[in-house]
């Protein structure tokens, strides 16, 4: 089987490009040139030594001793949590950013949900000296200041999205709307892999740098190259596009994602694409949505911002059609409960986002001689105030 | 040329077609209804408005093939039906096109349908019901693209004057005028229709020195919220605009 993209955009029957005619010329030369510009000899020797030298890579393969014990099988941490910015959306932005100066391009946008990718994104402009206007829905920038603040001190323009539920989507539409009224020198730093052919590629590309580390690190630590099983949350799925790239046509290694199902898939209030959505057209790209029978896009839910869109990329919609990819939804509850777990047992303080993954260990039942590698997308720092709510809120019970 | 776009469902949920009736009795040549669709990327704030509104009222790629069934008992006026591919796709194209046929629809416009995909999977349904597809041209596209828009559009070609999304903007930059005259000299087989930012009688009159007519959309969605008939304020806006 083939899990990636082919000549025409597509992923079996998702992705594509269904982009206004607004927006040809840029993705055309996007589509063009970016796989030149990404194996050129500049391009990579000035990628790696970003990824070492400025976000501290390679993040590290973490034995869980505790948990391990706790959960009786061998589980191993790929802490993206330790990057630079504090999540594994830097990897992207760094390469986009290199991309976008080879096309000759000075301004950047992106849209951002928890605001990790817009703390990303901000960060590599100031790096480049580039202009940074970052879209984010006004929900979002309430619930995630921390990080408001950061890319404001970062230089970025942080602009709110008021329409829709003024989340994810919102930020996205309005982001896309700046590229279509700025066709000429701005470069739309996508965070995710969703949006139009060639992103979802691209983005997976640039995010493939964690699985190509957890092979050596694994091999290092284990004498295994491949884990049975890794774990990632699903957002858009970037980190887990990334964490699963070199095990993909490996079909001994288990491929599991965790779709942020908010208060429960029945409940409406959720944000689990795959298991209420069926297959249309967002953001350019033809994959699985929360719809109404008219075609209407559902707002979602999730406590974590960072998971609270209506889509997926067209790749996990794929890996999840051919059964390539197992996806599980998991509520808020299961995701907060899972971030406590992780916190005291190992002391890290994940990302809520991060968090929907961690919750799958109490379902899955593991051999205690499996591998398990647990995609660690972000720390949790952004999310101190959702954890001390809750944490007062236990205290009053 | 004047064509006349407006949402369905806007201002109330059953204006469709007195609007329509009212824009041909004013004196428009064409009207374009859109089908409202939650995320309309390619749109500016007033049509963003107006599209959520025609939801909120219960609009529907359903319920407007209802309002027309016997529309063409009323006027023969051309009719295009412009909107986002997703309400569409969900609907079924087949039968969104038998529809379309049924009711009298002349063409569509779906700005996030590529030319690519449409003439790979869905040029011979349209053809079977007799629709034209029209597409759209934006200032920055080469003349090379220009040429095959042309060889794949049919109906007219709507030209987008700006590098925007739709909304109400002031007269041409020199870029634009620049641009009009690049297409007046590519000489296209399809007649062309500039929109995107036509709102008064000068941006009118203006646009129809390099084309054979304009479209107006937001200024006359924004004139509809306004107090009174709507058929009077459907007359008092084209006779502002045509004279
Ligand atoms: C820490 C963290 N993990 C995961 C995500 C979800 O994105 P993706 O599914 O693209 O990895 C986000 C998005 O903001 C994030 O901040």
């Amino acid at each position: 089987m083939n899990y990636h993209v082919n000549e025409k955009g597509f992923y079996g029957g998702f992705g594509g490009a269904y982009i206004p005619e607004m927006m040809y010329q840029n993705i055309e030369e996007l589509r063009e040139k970016y796989l030149d510009i990404m194996n050129s000899a500049t391009f990579k020797t000035e990628f790696a030594q970003l990824l070492r030298n400025y976000v501290g890579r390679p993040s590290p393969l973490y034995y869980a001793k505790r948990m391990s014990a706790h959960y009786k099988t061998n589980i191993y941490i790929k802490r993206e949590d330790l990057n630079h910015t504090g999540s594994h959306k830097i990897n992207n932005t760094i390469g986009q950013i290199l991309i976008a100066r080879q096309l000759g391009k000075t301004r950047i946008i992106a849209e951002t949900g928890a605001g990790q990718h817009g703390v990303a994104t901000a960060t590599v402009c100031a790096l480049f000296g580039m202009k940074c206007v970052v879209y984010m829905g006004s929900l979002d920038v309430k619930r995630q200041m921390p990080n408001v603040l950061r890319m404001k001190m970062l230089g970025a323009d942080v602009i709110p999205a008021e329409s829709g539920n003024k989340t994810l989507k919102d930020a996205t539409n309005e982001a896309l709307r700046d590229w279509i009224n700025n066709p000429l020198d701005t470069h739309y730093i996508i965070g995710s892999v969703v949006g139009p052919h060639p992103y979802p590629d691209m983005v997976a590309r640039l995010q493939s740098v964690i699985s190509e580390e957890i092979r050596w690190q694994l091999k290092e630590q284990t004498g295994r190259e491949k884990p049975d099983y890794v774990i990632a949350c699903v957002g858009g799925g970037s980190n887990a596009a990334g964490a699963f790239y070199h095990f993909l046509e490996a079909d001994e290694v288990k491929l599991v994602g965790a779709e942020a199902a908010g208060l429960g898939v029945e409940t409406g209030e959720t944000a689990a694409t795959l298991f209420v959505g069926s297959p249309g057209v967002l953001h350019s790209s033809l994959t699985m949505l929360m719809q109404t029978a008219d075609g209407q896009i559902i707002e979602p839910y999730s406590i974590s911002a960072g998971l609270d869109y209506p889509g997926i990329g067209p790749q996990h919609a794929y890996l999840h059609k051919t059964h390539r990819g197992i996806y599980q939804p998991v509520t808020d509850k299961e995701a907060v409960d899972a971030a406590f777990k992780l916190t005291k047992l190992e002391g890290i303080i994940p990302a809520l986002e991060s968090a929907h993954a961690f919750a799958l260990l109490e379902r899955i039942k593991f051999k205690p001689s499996d591998i398990v590698v647990m995609n660690l997308s972000g720390r949790g720092d952004k999310d101190m105030q959702t954890y001390i709510d809750l944490m007062k809120h236990e205290q009053t019970k | 040329m004047l064509s006349v776009y407006f949402s369905a469902g806007h201002p109330n949920l059953k204006d469709t077609a007195t609007i329509i009736c009212s824009l041909a009795k004013a004196g428009a040549d064409i009207v374009e209804i859109g089908m409202p669709f939650s995320d309309p990327v390619a749109d500016g704030p007033v049509i963003q408005q107006s599209s959520l509104r025609a939801l909120k009222n219960g609009m529907s790629v359903k319920v407007l093939f209802e309002q027309l069934e016997d529309i063409r008992q009323q006027t023969q006026i051309p009719i295009v039906l412009m909107g986002y591919l997703n309400p569409v796709l969900q609907y079924g194209i087949d039968k969104f096109c038998e529809r379309c046929k049924h009711v009298g629809v002349d063409g569509l416009i779906l700005p996030d349908l590529p030319p690519e995909i449409f003439n790979q999977q869905y040029r011979t349904t349209f053809d079977k019901y007799n629709l034209c597809n029209i597409l759209l041209v934006p200032p920055q596209t080469s003349s090379e693209r220009i040429l095959q828009l042309d060889k794949w559009s049919s109906g007219f070609l709507y030209i987008v004057a700006a590098s925007s999304t739709t909304g109400a903007k002031q007269s041409f930059q020199p870029y634009q005028v620049e641009y009009f005259k690049r297409l007046e000299n590519l000489k296209l087989s399809n007649p062309k229709l500039i929109g995107f930012g036509i709102s008064s009688r000068e941006s009118f009159d203006d646009a129809c020195n390099y084309a054979n007519g304009a479209i107006i959309g937001s200024a006359f969605v924004k004139a509809l919220e306004a107090n009174g008939e709507i058929t009077n304020i459907v007359e008092n806006f084209i006779r502002e605009i045509k004279g």
